[in-house]
C-alpha cells in the first residue's frame, strides 16, 4: 500500500507575525441530508458522540468534530484511520434516509495559524469580521481566502484552523505565509 | 459595495463572497411557447434605476441560491429571501414601499 501524505508534507513557517503550519492528515467525512431529520441526528450522535451543530457552528470534542456547512451539509472530523468504519456505520444507519456520506479526507487540507496576531492574518484574506467580538470559539465560517473557497474556526484563543481544497493547498499556504509576513500586523484587534 | 446576508446560513458579507445570478422571478417559456414569449424570456430584462430584484448565490459560503431586493442607485439591500418562491414576499414589498414610495418593478408592488 502507498504511504498517505498530506499535501505539503506538514510545512511550517514561523518567522512572521503568526505561525503557519500544515496539519497532519485528518479524517473527514461529508454528510448531506436533512440536518433536522431524527434518524440522521441519531446516526451522527452514535458515531461521534456529538450533537448536530446549529447554524454556522462547530461542535468539537476530542478527536471528533461536526461543522455546519449548509442547511443540508455537515463536515465530520474523525481520526484518519477511523474513516472506513464510520462510513460503514453511517451508511448502514442511513440506508433508508435520503442522504449522502462520502470520505473526503484526501480532498481537503487543514492549516493552523497561531499566535497573538492570528486574527490579523485571516482578516487580510477573507471578507469576514473576525474581531474577537464577532468571531469566537465555536463558530464556523465558510468564506474565501483571496480567490479560493475556505472555511475557518478558532479551536482556542489565538489559534485559527483553516480548511481548503487539497488542490489549493500550495496557494493557500503561500497566501497565509505572505499575510503573516514580519512587521505586517494590523494592530486592530 | 453590496453587503448581503444569506437567508440560509445567516452570514453577512460583502458581494465578493457571493455571485450574481441575474434578474429574479423570471417565468420560463420553453418548447411550445410563442416566439414573442420565448424571445422575452431569453432576452428582455428589467434595467431599473432604483428598486431591483435579483438572484444571488452564496458561492463561497453555503452554496445556496437566494433572492435579494436592492436599490441600484444607493446599493442599499432591502432584504434577502428564500429561493423557493415565485414572487417577492409581501412583508419585503411593504418595507420597500415605506422607503421608496411609488416604486415599481414589473407588476409589483
Ligand atoms: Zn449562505
Amino acid at each position: 500500500m502507498s504511504d498517505e501524505v498530506s499535501a505539503l508534507g506538514g510545512v511550517t513557517r514561523s518567522e512572521g507575525i503568526a505561525k503557519v503550519t500544515e496539519m497532519p492528515l485528518q479524517g473527514m467525512v461529508t454528510v448531506r441530508g436533512d440536518l433536522s431529520d431524527k434518524v440522521l441526528k441519531k446516526a451522527i450522535l452514535a458515531v461521534t458522540k456529538l450533537e448536530v451543530p446549529v447554524l454556522a457552528e462547530i461542535n468539537q470534542v476530542g478527536e471528533y468534530a461536526l461543522c455546519w456547512m449548509s442547511p443540508d451539509e455537515l463536515l465530520l472530523f474523525c481520526p484518519y484511520a477511523s474513516v472506513e468504519i464510520i462510513l460503514a456505520k453511517l451508511n448502514k444507519s442511513l440506508l433508508k434516509t435520503h442522504s449522502l456520506v462520502a470520505d473526503i479526507s484526501d480532498a481537503r487540507t487543514i492549516f493552523c495559524v497561531s499566535g497573538s496576531m492570528a486574527r490579523d492574518v485571516i482578516a487580510k484574506l477573507a471578507p469576514v469580521d473576525i474581531s474577537p467580538k464577532a468571531f469566537q470559539n465555536g463558530m464556523f465560517r465558510r468564506s474565501r481566502l483571496a480567490q479560493v473557497s475556505a472555511a475557518f474556526w478558532m479551536p482556542a484563543d489565538e489559534v485559527v484552523h483553516v480548511i481548503c481544497f487539497r488542490s489549493h493547498a500550495q496557494y493557500v499556504f503561500t497566501l497565509l505565509k505572505v499575510a503573516a509576513q514580519k512587521g505586517s500586523g494590523l494592530n486592530v484587534f | 459595495m453590496l453587503i448581503l446576508t444569506c437567508p440560509y446560513c445567516g452570514q453577512k458579507s460583502e458581494e465578493t463572497e457571493f455571485h450574481s445570478g441575474g434578474e429574479a422571478h423570471l417565468k420560463r417559456f420553453g418548447p411550445g411557447s410563442t416566439d414573442e414569449d420565448f424571445q422575452e424570456y431569453l432576452f428582455v430584462r428589467e434595467n431599473p434605476k432604483g428598486v431591483h430584484f435579483e438572484r444571488w448565490r452564496h458561492i463561497y459560503g453555503c452554496g445556496k441560491w437566494f433572492h435579494a431586493a436592492r436599490c441600484t442607485t444607493t446599493l442599499e439591500i432591502f432584504g434577502t429571501y428564500s429561493a423557493q418562491t415565485v414572487k417577492p414576499p409581501k412583508e419585503l414589498r411593504d418595507k420597500i414601499s415605506a422607503k421608496r414610495p411609488g416604486w415599481s418593478w414589473r407588476t409589483y408592488p
